[in-house]
């Protein structure tokens, strides 16, 4: 969980200057949202990648929500955090996005590749097809796959309420809101999600500590 | 010693366990579900190294040379969310309730000397109950439908039910606007029965168009487990009798009587 790293004094702070940007805003200062989107982007990013598993869908949802955002200000409630807000924004837009791709990929009906966007920046995954790998690298690759497609696997809400919930740290009512569910769906929502990611990953997990504790991984 | 279970161990770990110090107590004294919980730690934490690409600390900066091209130049106020096309169609039906049952309100106020406040409720109340009772018809054939649907064959690996989803989209907001007004009304029955509707008419319209026979059999036992239809059903024949109860019976004249007598 690591959203707004920042103390208490400095998460008021921000939001209170968000709140100044909105206001100013709203009155007519179009470079007051220049302050809120710069400030807000980098986490917002963070979500909306954790959420698609892909690069460019996640530019595309920061974007988005920022647009939309800004479309639909005036109904932003003074007293709420713009912060909360824009992520709400954002997750319902990537939650779209993921159904969009899903649909695109039904319809493509080609099989899948190992080198998926979430791993294109990945030095261990390009490694994976040079010359002779030794097995370290193997099973760490062979993991970050099964991770990749535990992640894939999941249903929209459950990888929304996972990565709201175990990434970001948002609060379950927050989950409950983005996913218009209760907040006992919601807990159920996040368990599901663990429990099907367990179920994927433990044997790769155990296969890769057993080799750790050989000697024979990083 | 009775163990915690899975859900109660990612419950905390998560933190989102309601018993959290009874667990923390447990965990001290019980090694075999501290185990079970680093085994769901060690998958945690093996996602926990997943990467998230660096973008740059001007990345907010590329953001807003990106949008602010495309930013209207204002920012939307809070009044035209009304105008969305969704919303009109939600006030358009709300407003032709009312003026339905103002028209019918004037109409009836022409007979005899009747209790005007009454009669007012009544035909309110009778115009509410068939706009309710159309709707849970519309909602309980949708739903029918879609737990009736199935593969064309074992080939078939997604099945489009597209339809009933945008039916559900529709649906769910004519439903809110009722269960808002039972609410209102102190029907709380109805509208106990109308907030689960909504819940299985908000799964429907999350649904993608086209799904697979497993992801179909999930929303159907859904639909079953939640009871929805034989619920629907029920409010819908207290609503029936509701209505025979509000509609006034007809005048007893001579006609009325020859008619009778005719048959």
């Amino acid at each position: 969980m690591n959203r707004m790293p920042q103390n208490v004094d400095s998460t008021q702070a921000i939001a209170e200057s968000d709140a100044i940007a909105v206001e100013r805003t709203l009155a007519g200062d179009r470079d007051a949202y220049r302050v809120l989107v710069e400030r807000h982007s980098q986490n917002v990013f963070r979500l909306a990648y954790r959420m698609t598993r892909n690069r460019h869908d996640a530019e595309e949802v920061v974007q988005e929500a920022f647009l939309r955002g800004y479309q639909k200000l005036g109904q932003f409630a003074a007293r709420s955090n713009f912060g909360t807000w824009v992520y709400r924004i954002a997750a319902n837009y990537a939650i779209d996005r993921m159904r969009q791709r899903q649909k695109e990929e039904a319809r493509r009906e080609a099989p899948k590749t190992d080198d998926r966007d979430g791993m294109e920046n990945d030095p261990l995954s390009r490694v994976r097809d040079e010359a002779p790998t030794p097995e370290r690298l193997t099973q760490s690759i062979e993991l970050r796959k099964q991770m990749e497609h535990a992640l894939a696997a999941l249903s929209e809400a459950e990888r929304t309420a996972f990565v709201m919930r175990h990434w970001e740290g948002c609060g379950i009512e927050e989950i409950a809101v983005v996913l218009k569910s209760s907040s006992n769906a919601t807990k159920n929502t996040v368990f599901r999600a663990v429990q099907k990611l367990r179920q994927a990953l433990q044997p790769f997990v155990e296969t890769r500590a057993q080799a750790r504790a050989m000697g024979t991984e990083l | 010693m009775k163990h915690m279970t899975e859900e109660e161990l990612i419950a905390y770990r998560e933190g989102v366990a309601e018993q959290r110090a009874a667990i923390s107590e447990h965990l001290a004294g019980c090694e075999e579900c501290r185990e079970e919980l680093q085994r769901i730690e060690a998958v945690l934490a093996a996602l926990d190294t997943l990467p998230v690409p660096d973008l740059g600390a001007d990345y907010g900066h590329q953001v807003w040379k990106k949008i602010a091209p495309r930013l209207p130049e204002k920012p939307g106020r809070w009044w035209q969310a009304w105008l969305e096309p969704r919303r009109l169609a939600s006030a358009g039906a709300v407003m032709a309730l009312i003026i339905a049952a103002f028209v019918a309100g004037r109409f009836t106020n022409r007979g005899g000397p009747v209790d005007n406040a009454a009669t007012k409720e009544q035909v309110r109340e009778r115009i509410l109950v068939v706009a309710v009772g159309e709707h849970l018809g519309h909602s309980e054939r949708m739903l029918v439908e879609l737990s009736n649907a199935a593969p064309n064959g074992p080939k078939q690996k997604e099945i489009n039910i597209s339809a009933e989803q945008r039916r559900a989209e529709d649906l769910l907001q004519e439903n809110r606007l009722y269960r808002q007004t039972a609410l209102q009304d102190g029907d709380a029955g109805l509208a106990s029965v109308l907030d689960d509707l909504e819940r299985v008419l908000l799964d429907v319209a999350h649904s993608p168009d086209e799904v697979t026979p497993a992801q179909l059999e999930a929303i159907q036992k859904k639909i079953e487990a939640r009871g929805i239809l034989f619920k629907v059903r029920v409010v819908n024949k207290e609503l029936q009798q509701r209505q025979d109860a509000t509609t006034p019976a007809p005048p007893q004249n001579d006609s009325t009587k020859t008619e009778r007598n005719k048959v």
